[in-house]
């Protein structure tokens, strides 16, 4: 039923919620939002609603990258987001999530990991991203991947004395250097979308997330659902997801 | 456990972080914060910060979990993974799944489960933020959810932490009195029928003190419990 009207209104190039598009729902983001960790974020998107945490543990650096500090994330659909996220191991879902998510920020570059090497080969910082789902209304990518950048934008290295983390001092900021955004486009039919509630995303023939650096270079992306692509849909998508990252960057 | 620690907890009457022997954190409650679920919470103590979800009463899958002539509660508490000074990795923890039971078991009195038959209610408690007590706080989130959810209740369940430091009778313990304390004792109980639906301890305490504890976390819990009301009012004032 549902379904079928969304179908109907984006024959007339309308959506569900009245909203054009390409346009997003009312987005918040709450930096800080969690005292005790290192960095964090809370971002709503309608009623999708996230929190990034950053937590910076002592770990010892990989043997080919013997002089850097590592990034590590993770996501967990806890169950009270929706009645489908059962308890349990991380779904298949929630693993492609931190994983388009960690790339988003791994290959822009953001954080100078090499800044994170205590002791070379021995010690470096461990960088925790843990997105946690609070609502789940779609778009978990793009609001998570924001709430992740906005987290490690605020996020402290606490002092280290001798092998103790102190997490009441901190040395500095994190090193981040660059805003990589995500923005993800559905298509359905021959429409291009932004920012889809769970009704939509659930019909999409396709979508295709990209994320894209300050200077216009596109650092990850990453296709979803069962359709294919011709090529000029990829060159559309890419080019609105670049548009459209425009504006998510003005909230960091 | 039971030993005293070297860190001054209480000195001349306050606590480290200036509360009285008795006096509760600044708390916060709202309810209706997840849209998605049928009942939900956000309920904070002082850093302690947990959101409750209810799903159900729903037919419950596996088939072999239901019960013919009665629903059950199926509860499941979570600590974020940034929710603490080191990282919580996520999963199944021992203290996790134990956590998870004696909540699930503060509701049972609660609930008229005689009246679902071959359903699960589920309660979801995520503690994004913790700092002591953060049992009891999971204890008022899902009071408050399960209400919100419009489950019919005999009574709310107030949950109050106690303890002892240097002979003081405490209440509502933070991270580092629950870590240092002598004994703390996580209650929950239902205010007006006057029963405790929760009780461990742990530490060591005398008969007569472990019989104040109790006696002052029922007392003060009524802070609570009024707390609970007015988040649940307020709400439908709305």
């Amino acid at each position: 039923m549902r379904t079928n009207y969304i179908f109907k209104l984006l024959e007339k190039g309308e959506r569900i919620d009245g909203r054009k598009l390409d346009e997003f729902r009312e987005i918040k983001v709450l930096p800080n939002a969690i005292e005790r960790a290192e960095g964090s974020s809370r971002v709503i998107m309608g009623k999708t609603d996230v929190i990034v945490g950053i937590k910076l543990e002592i770990g010892v650096p990989f043997p080919d990258m013997p002089n850097m500090g590592t990034l590590k994330t993770g996501a967990e659909f806890s169950p009270i987001a929706h009645k489908d996220f059962e308890p349990g191991p991380p779904s298949e879902d929630a693993t492609e999530l931190a994983r388009v998510v960690d790339r988003g920020i791994r290959e822009s570059d953001c954080i100078e990991l090499e800044k994170l090497c205590i002791t070379e080969k021995e010690k470096a910082w461990d960088v925790y991203v843990d997105v946690h789902i609070i609502n789940h209304d779609g778009n978990l990518i793009d609001a998570s991947s924001l709430a992740a950048v906005s987290a490690l934008l605020n996020a402290r290295i606490p002092k280290l004395e001798d092998k103790t983390v102190i997490r009441t001092e901190f040395t500095g900021k994190l090193p981040v250097v660059k805003k990589p955004i995500t923005v993800t486009i559905g298509k359905i039919m021959n429409n291009f979308l932004v920012d889809p509630t769970k009704d939509e995303e659930d019909i999409f023939d396709s979508r295709l997330s990209v994320a894209t650096i300050e200077d216009g270079k596109i650092c990850a992306m990453q296709k979803g659902n069962k359709t294919g692509l011709k090529e000029s849909d990829v060159e559309e998508m890419i080019k609105l997801s670049t548009k459209k990252a425009k504006e998510l960057r003005k909230l960091l | 456990m039971g030993k005293k620690s070297d860190i001054v907890l209480i000195e001349n009457g306050k606590r480290l972080d200036g509360r009285k022997p008795l006096e509760i954190r600044d708390t916060e409650m709202k309810v209706g914060v997840i849209p998605n679920a049928n009942g939900s919470s956000y309920v904070r103590f002082g850093k302690t910060i947990a959101i409750a979800a209810v799903y159900g009463p729903k037919l419950l899958y596996p088939k072999h979990l239901q019960e013919s002539d009665r629903g059950i509660i199926q509860c499941r508490y979570n600590m974020a993974p940034f929710s603490v000074d080191e990282r919580v990795r996520p999963g199944t923890s021992r203290r996790g799944t134990e956590i998870s039971k004696v909540i699930k078991l503060a509701f049972e009195p609660v609930l008229f489960l005689e009246n679902y038959p071959k359903t699960g209610i589920d309660i979801y408690v995520e503690i994004i933020q913790a700092d002591g007590s953060t049992r009891v706080t999971s204890v008022n989130a899902a009071s408050l959810a399960l209400a919100n959810a419009g489950i019919p209740m005999r009574d709310l369940v107030v949950g109050l932490s106690g303890g002892k430091i240097s002979d003081t009778i405490i209440l509502d313990l933070d991270g580092k009195e629950d870590n240092n304390s002598e004994a703390d004792v996580p209650v929950a109980f239902m205010p007006n029928k006057k029963e405790i639906t929760l009780l461990q301890m742990d530490g060591q305490l005398t008969n007569e003190e472990l019989k104040d504890i109790i006696k002052n976390v029922m007392k003060n819990g009524e802070i609570v419990y009024k707390k609970q009301i007015e988040t649940l009012k307020k709400r439908y004032d709305e």
